[in-house]
C-alpha cells in the first residue's frame, strides 16, 4: 500500500505577528515545525505501516528550499520518501493554487491509495487544501476524521468523522482523501536512528520546480490566486470568563439562567 | 576547525528536548520525592533509540556519534538529572565497554538488546575499601577451569537494581596490583549474584544505586572480557568516556536550573519591577551563562575527540571538573535568586542543586579529574 500525506511546515506560534503593510505573516525569528494536523496525519499512517512493513509513506509538501527540513523531521518519525515542491512560480498561492501545485506534485508521484493529509495549518486556518486537492484528483474524501480503521484487504476503511455535535461514521473505500485531526492519535517522536538515516545522503528527499510536476504556470502563484488578503490581525483576546460557584448543580443553573436573563441572551 | 552542529546533532537536540519536556519533566518531582526509578520512561526512551546512541547500526545502535550522546543526556538532565543518569551509565559503563573489548559472540550475544533498551546495563568497579584508590580491589575472581568463582561485593552502583548486565571488576592475581584486576561481564541471574542495599541519596533519588552482592557466583568462561590482568585498563578507559555522560548531566543541571532561573526573575516582582531589571543580579546571571557555555565547549570538544579517535582522557577530565563545579555553583545560585521559594519543594531549583552536588563525586571526584590533568601535564 502506498500512502502520500500532505505537510505544511508553518512558524511555531499560536499568536503569529503580521506585517501591517504586507498583511503577511512575519516569519523571521519564528522556529518552524511540522503542522500538528500534518503529524497526525502522518502518525495515522505510521500506524498503518506498523501494522502492514511494506506500506510506503510518502510526504508531499510545498514550500521554501528550508522546508527540506520538516521532511528530513518526517523521514526520521518513519516516513520512506520525501517530496518537496519549491518554485518562485508557486509562491504566494492561495488554497485554489495551492491545490493546483500539489495535486499536480501527486499525480507526478505516480500511484498511491490513500491520500492522508491535516485538517488544517495553524497559519492560514482555512482547511481548503486538502479538500480541494480530493476534488482535484477526483477521489472521494472524508475530513475531520477522529478515528480510523482499515480491513486487511486494505480496501475497506470505517473512520469516525468529527461533527459539531456529534460523530458520523463512514465506510469508504481505497483511494481516497481523508484529513485527520488532533484527536486522532498522539504523533510520536523522531526516533535517533531515524534522524541518523534522514539526515545521510541515502534518505530519499527530492526537491522538484514547477516544471518537474508539468503544472499550468497560469493556475499557481500569486497572480493566479483567486483570492488575497484584504486584512490580517490578532483578534482581540475573548473576555474573561466566569465560573459559578453555588450550592449544587441546580443552584448554579438557575444563577446561569439569572445571568443569561439580565444579558437578554434568553 | 567547527563550531557548528551537525544537521543530525541538532535534530537530536530538538527530538530529544521535545520528548524531555513532554515525557520526563511532568515525572521529575514526583521520582525525586518517591525515589522511584522512572521504569516507563526508560521503556520510552528505549523505542526512540536512546538507550544505543553512539553505537553502529550493525549492533542495533542508533548509528550515532557521542556529541549526539552528549547532546540527548544534556537535555534529558536539564528536567531530570535521575533520566540522564540512567542512559549515560547505562551507555558509557556498560554498552562502551562490551562494544570496545568484547570479543565478536559477547558483541552479537548482550549488544542488540542493550542498545535497543531490552536490557539495561551497569558497571562494578567501587568497592567499600575501593573508591578512588580502585587498584585495592577485593572481589576476587577464581578460575575454576570451566568458569569463573567470583566472591565479594560493590558498592555505590548505578541502575543497580533495575540492571540486567553488569560490567565486573575482580581481582584475578592480587600480588600482581593493577594488571591482577580482570573485567568480566555478569547477568543478574547468574547463581550467587545479589542485589545488597539500595542506598538513600541526598541528590538523584530516582537513579537506582545498590551494593552488589558475589556468593561463589559463577560466571562461565567466555564472560571475561578484555584479557586477563587488562581489567584496570578496561575500567579506566571506560571512566574515561564515562565522564563525558556525567559533564553531559552536569551541564543539563546548570542550563535547566538557568532556563527555569530566567523564567522565574521576569516574573517575580519586587520593589514595583521584575527582578530580572536589577543589575546586580543581571551581571550574576551573564556570569552563570558564560560558565555554562565554557562548559558546553569542553563538553563537545571532548566528545568530538573521541569520536575522531584522538587521545581525550584529559580532555572528558577537564570537562567534568569544570561542568560539575559550574553545575554546583550555578544551581546554589539558582536557589539564591528564587529567596525563600528556591528552598522549597514548589520550585525545580531546590532538586537540581541536590542533584548537581553527585556529579563532582561519581565516576571521579573532581579531586580525581584534577589527577588526571595533572598526570597528563607532568607526563
Amino acid at each position: 500500500m502506498r500512502i502520500i500525506v500532505c505537510a505544511k511546515q508553518v512558524p511555531d506560534t499560536s499568536e503569529v505577528k503580521i506585517d501591517p503593510v504586507k498583511h503577511t505573516i512575519i516569519r523571521e525569528g519564528v522556529p518552524s515545525i511540522l503542522n500538528p494536523d500534518d503529524a497526525n496525519a502522518l502518525e495515522e499512517a505510521l500506524k498503518i505501516k506498523d501494522q502492514y512493513p511494506d506500506t510506503v509513506i510518502s510526504v508531499v509538501t510545498m514550500g521554501p528550499p528550508q522546508a527540506k527540513d520538516m521532511l528530513i523531521e518526517c523521514l526520521a518519525m518513519g516516513a520512506d520518501e520525501g517530496v518537496l515542491l519549491s518554485d518562485r512560480a508557486v509562491g504566494g498561492s492561495d488554497t485554489w493554487a495551492t491545490s493546483n501545485a500539489l495535486s499536480a506534485a501527486i499525480k507526478k508521484m505516480g500511484h498511491y491509495d490513500l491520500i492522508f493529509a491535516g485538517r488544517q495549518a495553524i497559519d492560514g486556518d482555512t482547511a481548503q487544501v486538502g479538500p480541494q486537492i480530493a476534488e482535484k484528483l477526483n477521489l472521494p474524501q472524508v475530513t475531520y476524521v477522529t478515528e480510523f480503521a482499515i480491513d486487511d484487504n486494505m480496501k475497506d476503511i470505517t473512520v469516525k468523522r468529527s461533527l459539531e455535535d456529534g460523530y458520523e461514521e463512514i465506510k469508504i473505500q481505497t483511494p481516497c482523501m481523508l484529513t485527520a485531526i488532533k484527536e486522532l492519535n498522539a504523533p510520536r517522536y523522531m526516533s535517533v536512528s531515524g534522524i541518523v538515516h534522514a539526515c545521510s545522503s541515502e534518505a530519499d528527499i527530492k526537491v522538484w520546480n514547477a516544471k518537474d510536476v508539468e503544472v499550468d504556470l497560469d493556475t499557481v502563484g500569486l497572480d493566479a490566486s483567486p483570492t488575497n488578503v484584504y486584512r490580517s490581525f490578532t483578534p482581540a483576546p475573548k473576555g474573561k470568563g466566569i465560573i459559578i460557584e453555588a450550592d449544587g448543580v441546580k443552584e448554579q443553573a438557575k444563577e446561569l439562567l439569572i445571568n443569561l436573563k439580565s444579558k437578554h441572551v434568553i | 576547525m567547527n563550531f557548528q552542529l551537525t544537521k543530525e546533532q541538532e535534530f537530536v537536540r530538538k527530538m530529544v528536548r521535545e520528548f524531555a519536556v513532554n515525557e520526563v519533566e511532568p515525572l521529575a518531582a514526583d521520582v525525586d520525592a518517591e525515589h522511584r526509578f522512572p521504569t516507563e520512561t526508560v521503556e520510552k526512551m528505549a523505542r526512540y533509540g536512546l538507550m544505543g546512541i553512539p553505537f553502529p547500526k550493525e549492533y542495533g545502535g542508533a548509528g550515532s556519534d557521542h556529541i549526539s550522546y552528549a547532546i540527548a543526556v544534556e537535555e534529558l538532565s536539564r528536567v531530570c538529572a535521575t533520566t540522564g543518569v540512567i542512559v549515560s551509565a547505562h551507555t558509557s559503563l556498560c554498552c562502551w565497554p562490551i562494544f570496545n573489548y568484547g570479543t565478536e559472540e559477547q558483541k552479537a550475544k548482550y549488544l542488540p538488546d542493550l542498545l535497543a533498551g531490552k536490557t539495561l546495563g551497569a558497571f562494578g568497579l567501587t568497592e567499600p575499601n575501593a573508591g578512588t584508590d580502585a587498584s585495592g580491589q577485593q572481589t576476587k575472581a577464581i578460575d575454576m577451569g570451566d568458569h569463573w568463582l567470583l566472591n565479594g561485593s560493590k558498592v555505590f552502583i548505578t541502575n543497580g537494581g533495575y540492571a540486567d548486565v553488569f560490567v565486573v571488576m575482580a581481582m584475578t592475581d592480587k600480588s600482581k596490583g593493577n594488571h591482577g584486576i580482570s573485567a568480566f561481564i555478569v547477568e543478574k541471574e547468574f547463581p550467587g549474584f545479589s542485589i545488597g542495599k539500595t542506598e538513600d541519596k541526598l541528590g538523584i533519588c530516582g537513579s537506582s544505586t545498590t551494593e552488589l552482592i558475589f556468593e561463589d557466583c559463577v560466571v562461565p568462561k567466555e564472560n571475561l572480557l578484555g584479557e586477563v590482568g587488562k581489567g584496570f585498563k578496561v575500567a579506566m578507559s571506560t571512566l574515561d568516556g564515562g565522564r563525558i555522560g556525567i559533564a553531559s548531566q552536569a551541564l543539563g543541571i546548570a542550563q535547566g536550573a538557568l532556563d527555569v532561573t530566567v523564567d522565574y526573575m521576569k516574573a517575580r516582582k519586587q520593589f514595583g519591577r521584575s527582578i530580572s531589571k536589577f543589575q546586580a543580579l543581571q551581571f550574576e546571571m551573564a556570569d552563570l551563562k558564560t560558565r555554562i557555555e565554557a562548559s558546553r565547549l569542553l563538553v563537545y570538544s571532548a566528545a568530538n575527540k573521541k569520536d575522531k579517535h584522538l587521545p581525550y582522557g584529559p580532555d572528558a577530565a577537564m570537562a567534568k571538573l569544570f561542568a560539575a563545579e559550574t553545575a554546583m555553583h550555578v544551581t546554589t545560585k539558582c536557589v539564591q535568586f528564587h529567596g525563600g521559594y528556591g528552598y522549597t519543594k514548589d520550585y525545580p531549583v531546590e532538586r537540581m542543586m541536590r542533584d548537581a552536588k553527585i556529579t563532582e563525586i561519581y565516576e571521579g571526584t573532581s579531586e580525581v579529574q584534577k589527577m588526571v590533568i595533572a598526570g597528563a601535564l607532568f607526563k
